[in-house]
């Protein structure tokens, strides 16, 4: 396939060893989980699997795990979820600019409702400033949100620092953390961040769509977003979404962190190496550091309409993208660019390369030959007017 | 051994012609429906199309149908969604004790969140008399919401009517379609209702996908926020694989509606007449003709339901004792004391649904072994020898 696909944070190809599974359990192992009879037995076992190992990867218990239709559903079912069983001990919700939309709507929703939001502020780097949070916190601080990795940039979060600061401040405020790029990628590590709930997603990381889950710690008793017949222990009805559950499972087995991180690590490295000697006046939104993801970069050019350049590329079958997919529609610049103050002339020209398994060095060649033309024959254009 | 399924109405094999559509949407269509290149503008285009098509069997507008994550979420939305938007006009909503927990359980939410909720009554045969919803609106009621046929016993209601009141008092309407759908030809202009959801999975579709039919013009808030998917009413990547099967499903399942349920009605009644005539003491509920083509649901006097489907499990029948959501809850079922049975006679309750692959032969199958089953569990049964 001559198809150069750098844009698995938008989503992922599934794994074909999913697809066969999945396509039995559609076909031979349809019971519904609920069912007495052992068509039903077989599918709750397929689902409890899925759980288990989930529950593993992440070292908590696996009644901890819960599953939900996707990252979307995952956050807002939390956010709510926490704010209505804690609302009445405060109001005051804190996030922070750069989340993805799933948690800063929600967030503007309970703005809306008179709730007490606070949307911390980033740096360069996209990364909040604990001194700002913690005075933040107060007394009626019920949750605080920050997603782990972002989407757009890559920038990592301390969550263990945060975790520190929001429970030495308030022993009754949630923490949750959006992991949907994370999940799977990178070492989570739920008790030294002090983490009560977080959310990931199946069709980042070779999953199919329509398939997330949150942990939520054990004890909480968060009031559900979605009622019904009292699937995932009364906390997500609808009848489970087996098939894609199973398919997720034999993903979650097949993932080898070490090798995608060194696999990533040396795309990165590779990348920014070359993107710098083949085109002027770019910088590097995701330096290679420790605090930013492996496997996305942004680059913003000079002089340079991003959505111009995505498309030329795409005539050569390359896929990357402008910001985070979700937003890509919207005819503004993205929230998370703005925070972190990229240069007026320089924002418009963002890309976002993001990396799978699947991805090579020979495939960056390609896409920075391809990207150095096309930035010059548009420059050159640009220059003209 | 051989299994023979009979529990068509809490999930369905799925359609070979839906896997065949949705094989390559997971395999090379993988782009993100909100990627601008020309790979997510594939799967933009079939969700549109797969929008075009719900649409089309439905008799709606293609603006008009909403996916969701199946049946469960589009009852929770429309119920939720509604109500906090006419929160100004109304805190009054009217629904029948039989309705799915998709829908009764969402009622009780709201109550505790300032609504009042009427749960209406329903008659011996499940029935909902339209009369009732009439006389039970007031002019704070903001919503009615009745499911079109129950997925225990199998009653259809009186959907039009019930649109036609809610329609001449100006109190929206919502149906909870996920049983109905694929079993009765549905027109959503033609019933009056300004909401209605549907599953995939119940009609030879995925699980994990389903839609909210929401009329043009009523006013209902989001219950899932984010990235603007849905035309900003539900956020979240879309399940294009899923959505195109879906839509798939919906086509098939109407194309030979006429045909299939002619066929399910025939060795439904087939199978009812013999239960009730050879073995003791067996009741049917639900409507003898208003119910669902597939739709078995007997009552065994003197042993419980459990039993006798652990027994037909045992030799490969799959059958369900209510509905799969509370099938593992011991409470007896919701819809069977509301037709007026005992705990006891709930208690002994068996649902057979019949599918479009469901063949005479199986049918007989059942029918042979289960007057054995019966008697060999009463023979047991304390309360049979008394």
């Amino acid at each position: 396939m001559s198809r150069i696909y750098f844009d698995n944070s938008a989503t992922t190809c599934v794994d074909d060893e999913a697809i066969d599974i999945m396509t039995m359990y559609h076909k031979d192992l349809y019971g519904n989980p609920s069912s007495l009879h052992r068509m039903g037995v077989e599918a709750e076992k397929a689902v409890e699997e899925c759980r288990n190992k989930i529950a593993e990867m992440l070292s908590v218990k696996s009644k901890e795990i819960y599953f939900t239709s996707g990252g979307t559903e995952g956050n807002n079912m939390l956010i709510r979820g926490a704010v209505e069983k804690n609302k009445r001990i405060g109001n005051r919700i804190i996030t922070s600019k750069i989340e993805h939309p799933s948690v800063l709507e929600v967030f503007r929703y309970y703005e809306s409702q008179g709730l007490d939001v606070i949307y911390l502020d980033v740096d360069e780097y996209g990364k909040i400033d604990f001194k700002k949070l913690e005075e933040s916190i107060n007394g009626d601080t019920i949750l605080v949100s920050i997603m782990m990795i972002n989407n757009e940039t890559g920038a990592i979060q301390d969550l263990k620092r945060i975790g520190e600061l929001v429970k030495k401040n308030s022993k009754k405020t949630l923490f949750h953390s959006d992991c949907v790029q994370s999940f799977g990628k990178s070492v989570i590590d739920i008790n030294s961040c002090n983490l009560d709930m977080l959310t990931f997603s199946a069709h980042k990381l070779h999953g199919p769509k329509g398939l997330g889950g949150v942990y939520i710690r054990q004890g909480l008793n968060l009031p559900p977003l979605i009622l019904g017949g009292g699937q995932e222990s009364g906390f997500r009805s609808g009848t489970e979404n087996v098939a894609s559950i199973a398919g997720f499972t034999k993903v979650l087995q097949n993932i080898d962190m070490k090798s995608n991180t060194d696999r990533f690590v040396s795309l990165k490295k590779y990348f920014i190496s070359k993107v710098a000697s083949a085109v002027d006046e770019v910088i590097i939104n995701s330096p290679q550091r420790d605090d930013f993801a492996d496997f996305i970069i942004s680059i913003s050019l000079k002089n340079v309409k991003g959505e111009i350049l995505l498309h030329a590329l795409e005539k050569k079958e390359i896929y990357v993208s402008t910001g985070s997919a979700c937003s890509s529609k919207k005819n503004r610049t993205s929230h998370v660019l703005e925070a972190i103050n990229i240069p007026r002339d320089y924002i418009e020209g963002t890309l976002r390369v993001s990396f799978s398994k699947h991805n090579t060095l020979n495939e960056i060649d390609k896409c920075i030959e391809a990207l150095a033309e096309e930035t010059s024959k548009i420059r050159k254009f640009t220059r003209r007017k | 051994m051989q299994r023979r399924y009979f529990d068509y109405a809490a999930t369905t094999p799925i359609d070979k012609r839906v896997l065949e559509v949705m094989i390559p949407q997971i395999e090379n269509n993988f782009g993100n429906p909100s990627s601008v290149y020309s790979f997510g503008r594939e799967a933009r285009k079939s969700i549109d199309e797969s929008r075009d098509t719900v649409a089309r069997v439905l008799n709606a507008e293609p603006k008009e149908i909403f996916f969701t994550s199946g049946g469960t979420e589009a009852d929770n939305w429309a119920i939720i969604g509604t109500a906090f938007a006419n929160k100004n006009k109304g805190n009054h909503i009217i629904t029948t004790s039989i309705e799915h927990h998709a829908v009764l359980h969402t009622c009780k939410y709201l109550e505790k969140h300032g609504f009042e909720v009427s749960y209406l009554p329903v008659d011996e045969y499940g029935m909902v008399d339209p009369e009732d919803v009439r006389n039970s609106i007031k002019e704070s009621t903001i919503l009615i919401t009745v499911m079109y046929a129950n997925n225990e016993i199998g009653t259809i209601q009186p959907i039009k009517k019930i649109g036609e009141i809610a329609r001449e008092n100006d109190v929206y309407f919502h149906t909870d379609a996920v049983q109905a759908f694929g079993s009765i030809e549905i027109d959503v202009k033609d019933l009056n209702v300004d909401m209605m959801s549907i599953s995939g999975h119940k009609i030879y579709g995925p699980k994990g996908i389903g839609a909210l039919y929401i009329r043009k013009g009523v006013k209902i808030d989001n219950l899932i926020h984010g990235g603007g998917q849905e035309r900003k009413k539900r956020a979240g990547t879309e399940n294009t694989p899923a959505i195109v099967g879906f839509a798939k499903a919906c086509e098939l399942v109407t194309e030979n509606l006429k045909e299939s349920a002619e066929k399910a009605i025939e060795l439904r009644d087939y199978m009812i007449k013999n239960i009730l005539e050879n073995i003791d003491e067996v009741r049917l509920n639900g409507h003898p003709t208003e119910r669902l083509p597939g739709n078995v649901n007997v009552s065994i006097r003197y042993i419980e339901g459990e039993s006798i489907l652990l027994s037909l499990d045992l030799i490969g029948i799959a059958a369900s004792s209510g509905s799969a959501c509370t099938s593992g809850a011991l409470d007896p079922s919701h819809v069977l004391l509301a037709i007026g049975l005992s705990h006891e006679i709930a208690h002994g309750s068996l649902r057979f649904s019949i599918g479009k692959d469901t063949t005479r032969e199986e049918v007989d199958f059942v029918l042979e072994k289960l007057p054995a089953i019966i008697q060999r569990l009463r023979d047991m049964s304390p309360l049979y020898n008394s």
